[in-house]
């Protein structure tokens, strides 16, 4: 069972990775996902996919992961601020190439799990969640940007 | 000029133990050469040819006399006690070593200095007008907007991964000092019809192998818009851009792949959501940002003119500085001074310690404090008095600094180049060199009048030779150095690019071929025409003709 840090703790997770065939336990690919007559309840994104059915549905899910294919692969901080913006609450996971020292950006966007492999990795990764503790934007994580707090 | 709060200050300093820990893990073992990469970028840290190079950022290009000093301070403690300003107005040291640098930025931090961004795919140092805040032709003080876009940016969470580089410019003038035209984003601030001030957005313009000029966006957007609207441009960027070759993957290449209008249209679906969300600029922000861009407590004075004009008449060489070397000040009885760093035979921008320590006591006391690096590679000082010109030069003339070239060809913009920089198909700084030292007649280059010349090593376009009245790029043919030469770039109101003269030439020929291409200019123009305006009446042909003409038998 692979573990993760979720919610700032290290946790495991029975979830499976999508297979060619959406099947109990795994995770449905996107296009699964649209193809589905009944809608599965996790879903995983990857890179340049268009999600406007899942947008459509949020309340009905209660993961969605995103797919790092590469750390250098950005896409997946703006899939993140996308589901939060609109409204989603359940569980967020980054999953795939993403490193530690990006963990503190991929939170602010609204990740609030990270699969990693290895027990060492995830604990040491704990700490990155917490390499600035002021920011000028708002985010997911601070609504309000620096210039609203300075001023109140 | 801004100055850090708490919160600055706290962002800066964990930015930089963040790098500490992450430098150690690297050499530790425990972050791969490719994990590390994106992150030393992101703090400025290249790894160079012969060694790291370290770009310190200067946010637009405005600095005071505490963090000049220390700039100085840092290159004698770790470097080689010179500096060099880039074309994006900020310092680079050129020798570092690696494991210096998280020491190099504590240092910096305890000026209000940072290296944040000044590399990698993200958002980079946002850049203005060098005479911002004294020009005559200014519509509105450009600093407080391009402060507000330097917060925004800073550590955004969302656009550190970007498919490439992405850099803002923001100009308030007609005469466009900034090139906003060759910008990622280039903002311009502009009155609608109503007569309100707000912004014109442009996209897509850049340079690099596929030089374009930026498509306007937005015709006008009010100032509260400003972030949600980058915002809203650097999401339909990072979701869209291409990511699969490193060459296509600008933003003007997603612009001309989408067409402008597409993209308009992409940009404002992605903005209707997010648009007077919590990212709306209040008028509390903006006023707070204009706190700190106020004006300096100027003195009338009523006999600067004229000691002015005294001085000039008794000394002809310090009138020639003046006239070439200062521009006018919106306040009577001030001037701005641009000191060149680019006498003959230094490599254009760069500077050393000493001088740079020279140029901030002058600055403390002729001119507030506070001093600009511009990208054209040099030094202003804003606010001088004109009175106090003349004690202003001879100091500068102790340094080696009162070279009195500015705008003529000689004041040259030039990349790193194959010294240094470890993307270079060629050198940059000898052909700037061999042309400085071959045209370092003034008078010579006073009659040929205002021309821009610049230098990249490589089509990265480093020295932004597309837009330069002459352009020198770098090529390898073969595993040699070869020199490409454009001509009728320009980086002002009427941006263009500059059109390739024909097959490219060994080093050694390259004063020849200045040489040739200013002749001609000589020989057709009329008595009011600038290089540039010969250039667009007669087109390229007469000067491909000199070139490449088969010399007699
Ligand atoms: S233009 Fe090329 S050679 Fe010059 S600094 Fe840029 S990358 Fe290096």
């Amino acid at each position: 069972m692979p573990s993760l840090l979720r919610n700032g703790q290290i946790e495991q997770d029975s979830w499976l990775p999508p297979t060619e065939a959406l099947a109990p336990g795994h995770l449905a690919t996107v296009s699964q996902y649209v193809e589905a007559s009944e809608k599965p309840t996790a879903v995983q994104i990857e890179p340049g996919e268009g999600i406007a059915d899942v947008l459509e549905n949020l309340d009905s899910l209660e993961l969605v992961a995103v797919n790092f294919p590469a750390f250098m692969d950005g896409r997946g901080f703006s899939y993140a601020r996308e589901l939060r913006e609109r409204g989603y609450t359940g569980e967020l996971r980054a999953v795939g190439a993403f490193i530690r020292d990006q963990l503190h950006y991929l939170s602010r966007c609204g990740f609030n799990a990270f699969q990693m492999d290895g027990e060492s990795a995830l604990e040491a990764a704990k700490a990155s969640l917490n390499d600035f503790s002021e920011h000028y934007q708002a985010a997911i994580d601070k609504p309000q940007p620096l210039f609203k707090r300075r001023a109140g | 000029m801004y100055v850090y709060d708490q919160y600055d200050q706290a962002i800066v300093d964990q930015r930089v133990e963040q790098f500490r820990d992450q430098t150690r893990r690297y050499l530790a073992g425990e972050l791969t050469e490719e994990q590390f990469l994106p992150l030393r970028l992101q703090n400025g840290l290249y790894v160079q040819r012969l060694a790291p190079m370290l770009r310190i950022a200067v946010p637009y290009g405005l600095l005071n006399t505490r963090q000049a000093r220390m700039l100085a301070k840092v290159s004698r403690d770790y470097d080689k006690g010179y500096l060099h300003v880039s074309t994006r107005q900020n310092f680079q040291l050129n020798w570092p070593e690696l494991a210096d640098v998280p020491d190099i930025l504590a240092d910096l931090a305890s000026v209000e200095m940072h290296a944040i961004q000044t590399s990698g795919n993200c958002i980079r140092n946002t850049t203005t007008d060098q005479f911002a805040g004294v020009a005559a032709d200014e519509l509105e003080d450009p600093r407080p907007y391009c402060e507000l876009i330097r917060q925004w940016s800073t550590l955004h969470p969302e656009f550190a991964f970007l498919p490439r580089k992405f850099k803002i410019a923001v100009c308030a003038t007609a005469e466009d000092r900034a090139a906003i035209h060759a910008h990622d984003i280039g903002l311009e601030l502009v009155r609608n019809d109503a007569g309100e001030v707000g912004f014109k957005v442009l996209a897509g313009g850049g340079l690099g192998r596929t030089p374009v000029i930026g498509s306007v966006v937005c015709e006008w957007l009010e100032k509260k818009h400003l972030l949600t609207y980058l915002e809203a441009i650097l999401r339909v960027y990072n979701q869209h851009g291409r990511r699969d070759n490193k060459y296509k993957a600008r933003i003007k290449i997603l612009v001309k792949a989408m067409g402008v209008d597409a993209f308009r249209e992409a940009v404002e679906a992605e903005w209707a959501p997010i648009k007077d969300g919590a990212n709306t600029l209040t008028g509390e922000a903006i006023a707070h940002a204009q706190s700190f861009f106020t004006t300096p407590e100027y003195t009338s004075y009523t006999d600067s003119v004229e000691t002015l004009t005294n001085q000039s008449a008794n000394d002809p060489i310090f009138a020639n500085w003046v006239k070439r070397n200062t521009c006018e000040h919106r306040v009577p009885g001030y001037r701005a001074v641009t000191i060149s760093l680019k006498p003959t035979g230094i490599a254009p921008g760069d500077i050393t310690a000493e001088q740079l320590e020279a140029i901030a006591d002058l600055a403390d006391r002729f001119s507030f404090g506070e001093l600009r690096t511009t990208h054209q590679q040099n030094i202003v000082l804003a606010d001088v008095p004109s009175s106090e010109l003349y004690t202003l030069w001879q100091a500068l003339q102790k340094q080696g600094l009162a070279t009195a070239n500015i705008g003529y060809l000689t004041d040259m913009i030039c990349c790193p180049g194959g010294d240094f920089c470890s993307l270079a198909n060629a050198k940059s700084i000898p052909v700037a060199e061999a042309i400085q030292a071959r045209f370092d007649d003034l008078d010579y280059l006073y009659d040929l009048g205002p021309i821009e010349l610049n230098i990249s090593g490589c089509m990265n376009a480093c020295g932004h030779h597309h837009i330069g009245h002459i352009g020198i790029l770098g090529v390898d043919k073969k595993g040699q150095e070869f020199y490409q030469v454009c001509l009728g770039g320009s980086q002002s109101k009427d941006a263009s690019i500059g059109k390739i003269l024909g097959p490219s030439f060994g080093r050694e020929d390259m004063p020849d071929v200045v040489g040739k291409v200013l002749d001609t200019y000589v020989e057709l123009r009329t008595e009011e025409e600038t290089f540039l305006d010969t250039y667009q009446r007669v087109g390229i042909d007469p000067f491909k003709e000199r070139v490449y003409a088969k010399p007699a038998a």
